[in-house]
């Protein structure tokens, strides 16, 4: 199979990253060839194998649920491009 | 005196508890040599102030029972620090500062040492040369026009120009082992869940592992002893009891099997690669190890199922960069979406977008059966092959690269020719494998070469004594000029 350039800006919308127009022609040239070598798995027949999710032997563990951190909201909103005094602060979303 | 810092952790350890020198003194070293070495680039940040503070702190009330007392280390700069900005090599990141700290690194602070600067790597940790970082090329000691490997670029450069004892990096699909391997040290990924992957920055969660890049094979103990061990807080870390690899190294091999496998001997590799193999397994052989061939039939599908693996496990990871709770924001974007939409395409560079494109893409509707499924089969395939081999066997030996450091800008208008580099490295992080590299040989510019161990799950122990007799044997001696100060 091979990707076009339209199959590309709507993989990019779903990714939420601007692509260049001036940049659609390499970048497809670039995902095709890498697809291309991907493909190399289609010469296995895997009907019987079990797919791998996960690779520990064991299974995760799970903890309680409880509150084990907090009160630091001025400490995280430090790193925050734009923020008002308690909140993290987007463009309008609504009019 | 002689150079402080030219010299093994080891060694420096134990210079450190005689008093021949004290942290301070080591630390300054260490900065000198750092400031004299800005054209290799391997800093992104450094932290002088701070490691001399700690130094300080530490000369007045030394505790020599550490293991590392008083020792100034550069780790990657993809582990989260506190209070020290982390960029991941990613514009996204430029001004991001942890308000904690990865467990690794404290890890390794709580066993004495402290932070002396962060190392560039390749963005996100997607990368075999260092070329994909925002913060520009890293130039490997070995020669002013070679790349130090990647993505732990930054570590491989710093290590071997002295300009820290030992570090840290971390390994996806070959990102410790493979720099080692173009710079002459010593790298180790270990087993997948040995240490925590908590507070480092993420790329592909069931790859990634953190691990020791180090002068020599006792270093690697010292170091992989100090940063592993069980953490609640990565659901993925191995709960047992911490082992003592340093203490227990030992360089009797006697009686070993290593397994040789054929498909490691590709197409178009250079004739020196296969003669280092080929003196390897003599080594080996002479120490008292037996050999024996064995077939890893699935080899040539781990690069492909590793790109489809890995780039859907980054898409999702990278979903975070969204310009709101961290990091880089554009101004450019009249609404959230086209804001989303511009931070990324700002923040990301081209293989990180291009690697998130393809996860995307192989997870989205209609596609994840024919891509992502079919990825996660052969991924089991692949793990086979090792569990059938080390059902008679006790390790495998390898080439660690198909080629010593190529150039600078040499791969970088061929993705596909890029990932090739990480052949015989990213078959053992889809097993959750340990391995290690270690330096060898050169070819025939001088360039170094290393051969891999792979050991069973949880025996790092093994490979490292392995190693520990291949060392005193092999007689190889990194001759780096000091060409850049």
């Amino acid at each position: 199979m091979s990707l076009d350039k339209e199959k590309i800006k709507h993989v990019a919308k779903l990714a939420r990253i601007s692509v260049d127009e001036a940049k659609v022609e390499s970048l497809t040239k670039d995902l095709n060839s890498i697809f291309k070598f991907i493909e190399q798995l289609n010469e296995l027949n895997t009907d019987k194998v079990e797919p791998l999710t996960s690779i520990l032997n064991h299974s995760l563990r799970s903890r309680k649920d409880e509150i084990s951190d907090g009160k630091i909201r001025e400490k995280i909103l430090k790193n925050s491009p734009k923020a008002n005094e308690e909140f993290f602060v987007v463009p309008k979303v609504v009019e | 005196m002689t150079d402080i810092t030219n010299q093994s952790l080891n060694e420096i350890i134990e210079n450190v508890k005689t008093k021949k020198v004290s942290s301070t003194d080591l630390t300054k070293a260490y900065i000198k040599n750092i400031e004299s070495a800005k054209k290799l680039n391997a800093f992104v940040t450094t932290t002088f102030e701070h490691a001399l503070a700690k130094a300080k702190q530490f000369d007045n009330k030394p505790n020599f029972d550490q293991l590392l007392p008083g020792i100034p280390l550069a780790v990657k700069d993809l582990f989260c620090t506190e209070n020290t900005k982390t960029t991941a090599g990613s514009n996204i990141l430029n001004n991001f500062i942890p308000s904690y700290e990865s467990t690794v690194t404290k890890n390794l602070w709580d066993s004495g040492s402290f932070l002396l600067g962060k190392l560039n790597c390749d963005e996100f940790a997607m990368g075999s040369s260092n070329e994909t970082s925002h913060y520009g090329n890293v130039i490997n000691p070995v020669g002013d026009k070679l790349v130090p490997g990647g993505s732990s670029g930054g570590s491989s450069s710093a290590l071997a120009a002295d300009l820290t004892p030992a570090t840290i990096g971390t390994d996806t699909g070959g990102s410790i082992r493979q720099p080692a391997s173009f710079t002459g040290t010593v790298g180790l990924k270990p087993t997948y869940g040995l240490c925590s992957r908590w507070g480092i920055v993420a790329f592909a969660s069931s790859l990634d592992q953190a691990g020791p890049m180090t002068k020599t094979i006792k270093d690697c103990a010292i170091m992989l002893e100090a940063m592993s061990g069980f953490d609640e807080k990565d659901s993925t870390s191995i709960n047992k009891k911490k082992d003592q690899y340093s203490k227990n190294l030992k360089d009797n091999i006697k009686g070993l099997k290593i397994g040789i496998p054929k498909e490691y001997r590709v197409d178009n590799m250079p004739k020196e690669v296969d003669e280092l193999w080929e003196k390897g397994k003599k080594i080996l052989k002479d120490l008292g190890a037996q050999l024996i061939d064995i077939s890893l039939p699935h080899t040539k599908y781990a690069l492909p199922t590793y790109y489809i693996v890995a780039p859907a496990e980054a898409s999702s990871n990278l979903a975070r960069y969204d310009g709101v709770r961290y990091g880089y924001r554009s101004t450019q974007g009249k609404d959230l979406i086209e804001m989303y939409e511009k931070t990324r395409s700002e923040g990301f560079g081209d293989e990180v977008k291009r690697r998130i494109l393809i996860g995307t893409y192989v997870l989205s509707s209609g596609y994840y059966d024919a891509y992502y499924l079919k990825a996660q089969k052969v991924r089991q395939l692949i793990k086979k092959d090792f569990d059938d081999s080390f059902k008679k066997i006790d390790a495998i030996l390898t080439p660690s690269t198909p080629s010593s450091a190529f150039k600078i800008g040499e791969k970088t208008n061929d993705p596909v020719s890029m990932y090739l580099n990480d052949i015989f490295t990213v078959p053992v992080n889809l097993a959750g494998l340990p391995a290690l590299s270690m330096p060898a040989g050169v070819d025939k510019q001088s360039h170094p070469l290393g051969l891999q161990l792979i050991g069973k799950a949880l025996d790092e122990q093994k490979i490292l004594n392995i190693g520990y007799a291949f060392e005193k044997n092999c007689g190889f001696k990194n001759e780096i000029k000091k060409w850049w100060s």
